[in-house]
């Protein structure tokens, strides 16, 4: 482990995936996440690595198509527009079998909607925004600290299963400052090899990397091998953080910035004894279901509050989680608005005292 | 007995999909004999494209990646940075270069990234079954140019050599037709050229092969071959339009091509 430095979350954001041994990346600027290519374009030279601005992104997830296709560890970021744009190579991506590291410091919506933070990009990340029966992991860290782990781990991950994964943060979370340390370096030298990569035959079998399957019993195999492949990272790779729900009768769910307000809303809650939890789902895809359902099967809780910078998005999963035992309450703030803790404070204790608190909308 | 003639061994032996009188087949060929010629077969890898060519990663024996439509010289490119010691090349039609992929195209030409284009063009989208294509000729009828392409309605064929011949960053650019034994072997010297410009890492490479379209044209095979002379080189004239990079400079153009 390294010295504590203190870091935006941004350039964290492209140090971390340096350090897990990525040496390329290509983007395409927009606010707010100029800082990780332009951390980018000047780190990636000292470590001899490429760094290369595409004419648009949706150039610039085909050249992660392309290095992966050759064995490189490779990146691509986006916010929110032009993440859109990558839904193309996404699919692709996934249809191939091809590893990548995607971040989306997420800014409100739709259209060109705002350059402030948001939770808007929630289905698009993990229901898939582009075509085809895919998947893609999706973590959703609440700290600069935690998206520096979770890039890193994802780096890890991408390989091992020979998928794209997502770092979904904010505008908060690339733009804030927070001291960070960071693990270990990988040497991108010493990595396995990838015998599947297509960087000429060199005396080997002939390699393609292909997601066209014109005969459609072909199409299905693949589909029935991409499912199989996405099982398992519904079984492995559920991530989840619980803070004070032992004896919570109402249980806030919450990821990201929004889990970190909504802590500080209810630190100050728990302080005057209000029993109130928080869930925090770290994996958005998959989504720790079994978690959320092994806290309702305790007993205690009465009802949970799903808390996002959108209008409901991650609510539906918590739903589906809860499967109509307790009621699930919502409350968003959307279009770049982020809610402050005293919002979360109200809302919590209306719901408590069985006030009409808000079911669904804004 | 002496073997005169045989299928190169870049050139997987197995039937093609393409039309009779189609020219993919030559094309295909061109590109087999000079990864041979030049040995670097081994070093090779080839993207396929969407379009009729789609299935051109299973004839081409080396590694092969197929790009989303468009996307092949960005596929190109992404592969090429990270292993500059590969041959790379993309084999595209009109609809994907031309079309969907002309961002792709020229930017990777103005980054002067090293890799051979290999460029189809026979005026139509021969896969999806010959809609217009962005290089279909004013009056050309076609599946959704049916009383043929006019300008005011359809706008305007695009010459991709005339476009890339301003970009700064292009080494090699040329355009062959495939339609006689003198044109084919102008065409192999010319493919042959825009793989030694990537090996001697002097830029982006292209060569246009204007092809033909029996099936898409409703035209029997000579007859397509000869609409390639007559009527598509009038408006796209064969010739080397750059051997070497540098500037080509920002004044009018006045240059045309010239036979190789």
């Amino acid at each position: 482990m390294d010295e504590l430095v203190l870091m935006k979350g941004n350039e964290a954001v492209g140090e971390a995936a340096i350090r897990a041994g990525c040496r390329f990346f290509f983007g395409y600027p927009i606010t707010p996440q100029n800082e990780i290519p332009e951390y980018m374009s000047r780190r990636l030279p000292e470590v001899g690595g490429v760094f290369v601005q595409a004419e648009s992104e949706l150039a610039a997830i085909n050249m992660v198509y392309g290095c992966a296709a050759a064995g490189a560890r490779a990146m691509t970021s986006s916010s929110s527009p032009g993440i859109s744009l990558k839904q193309e190579g996404i699919s692709y991506l996934c249809g191939s079998e091809l590893p990548a590291l995607i971040v989306n410091m997420i800014r409100g919506g739709p259209g060109l909607g705002t350059i402030q933070p948001a939770q808007s990009d929630y289905f698009q990340a993990v229901k898939g925004g582009g075509h085809g029966d895919y998947r893609v992991l999706v973590y959703g860290p609440a700290s600069v600290q935690e998206m520096v782990d979770l890039t890193y781990l994802a780096v890890g991950r991408a390989d091992h299963y020979r998928n794209p994964v997502l770092v979904l943060g904010d505008g908060i979370l690339g733009q804030m400052m927070e001291p960070v340390r960071f693990p270990a370096a990988v040497d991108p030298a010493g990595l396995p090899e990838k015998p599947w990569a297509t960087n000429g035959r060199r005396g080997g079998p002939k390699r393609l990397l292909n997601s066209l399957y014109l005969e459609p019993e072909k199409c299905e195999d693949h589909n029935r091998e991409l499912q199989a492949k996405y099982c398992e990272m519904a079984a492995t790779e559920k991530r989840w953080e619980t803070v004070a729900t032992e004896d919570a009768e109402l249980v806030v769910v919450a990821y990201g910035t929004t889990a970190r307000i909504c802590r500080t809303g209810l630190e100050g809650l728990r302080e005057r004894g209000v029993p109130v939890g928080l869930f925090r789902p770290i994996s958005l895809w998959p989504f720790p279901d079994e978690a959320l359902d092994a806290l309702i099967e305790g007993g205690k809780v009465r009802s949970l509050l799903a808390v996002e910078m959108s209008a409901g998005q991650m609510v539906e999963d918590v739903r589906l989680a809860a499967r109509g035992r307790v009621p699930v309450h919502f409350y968003g703030r959307a279009g770049g608005m982020v809610p402050q803790p005293e919002e979360i404070q109200e809302h919590v204790r209306a719901l408590l005292e069985g006030g009409a608190a808000n079911a669904g909308g804004l | 007995m002496r073997v005169a003639f045989e299928r190169p061994s870049a050139l997987a032996d197995i039937p093609t999909h393409y039309c009779p009188g189609c020219t993919h087949g030559i094309a295909h060929r061109l590109v087999a004999e000079t990864l041979e010629e030049l040995k670097v077969f081994d070093r090779a890898v080839g993207i396929a494209p969407v379009g009729c060519s789609v299935l051109a990663y299973n004839y081409f024996d080396c590694d092969m990646v197929q790009a989303a439509h468009g996307r092949a010289p960005a596929v190109a490119t992404g592969l090429k940075r990270a292993r500059p010691d590969a041959v790379v090349f993309t084999y595209q039609g009109d609809g994907d270069l031309a079309s969907i992929g002309m961002a792709e195209l020229v930017h990777a030409a103005a980054r002067g990234e090293c890799i051979t284009v290999v460029f189809i063009n026979n005026a139509i989208y021969g896969m999806t079954g010959g809609q217009m294509a962005p290089t279909t000729l004013l009056g050309q009828h076609t599946s959704t140019s049916p009383a043929g392409r006019e300008p005011g309605r359809e706008g305007f064929p695009i010459r991709v050599c005339e476009l890339l011949e301003r970009v700064r960053g292009v080494a090699y650019l040329a355009r062959i037709p495939l339609t006689s034994p003198a044109n084919v072997a102008r065409a192999r010297s010319s493919v042959r050229k825009a793989f030694q410009t990537q090996l001697e890492g002097k830029g982006f490479a292209l060569v246009e092969l204007l092809s033909s379209c029996p099936t898409g044209w409703g035209m029997p095979p000579r007859e397509a071959l000869r609409w390639v002379d007559e009527v598509m080189t009038e408006y796209y004239p064969p010739g080397e339009f750059r051997t070497e990079p540098g500037d080509p400079g920002g004044g009018p153009a006045g240059k045309r091509g010239s036979q190789p």
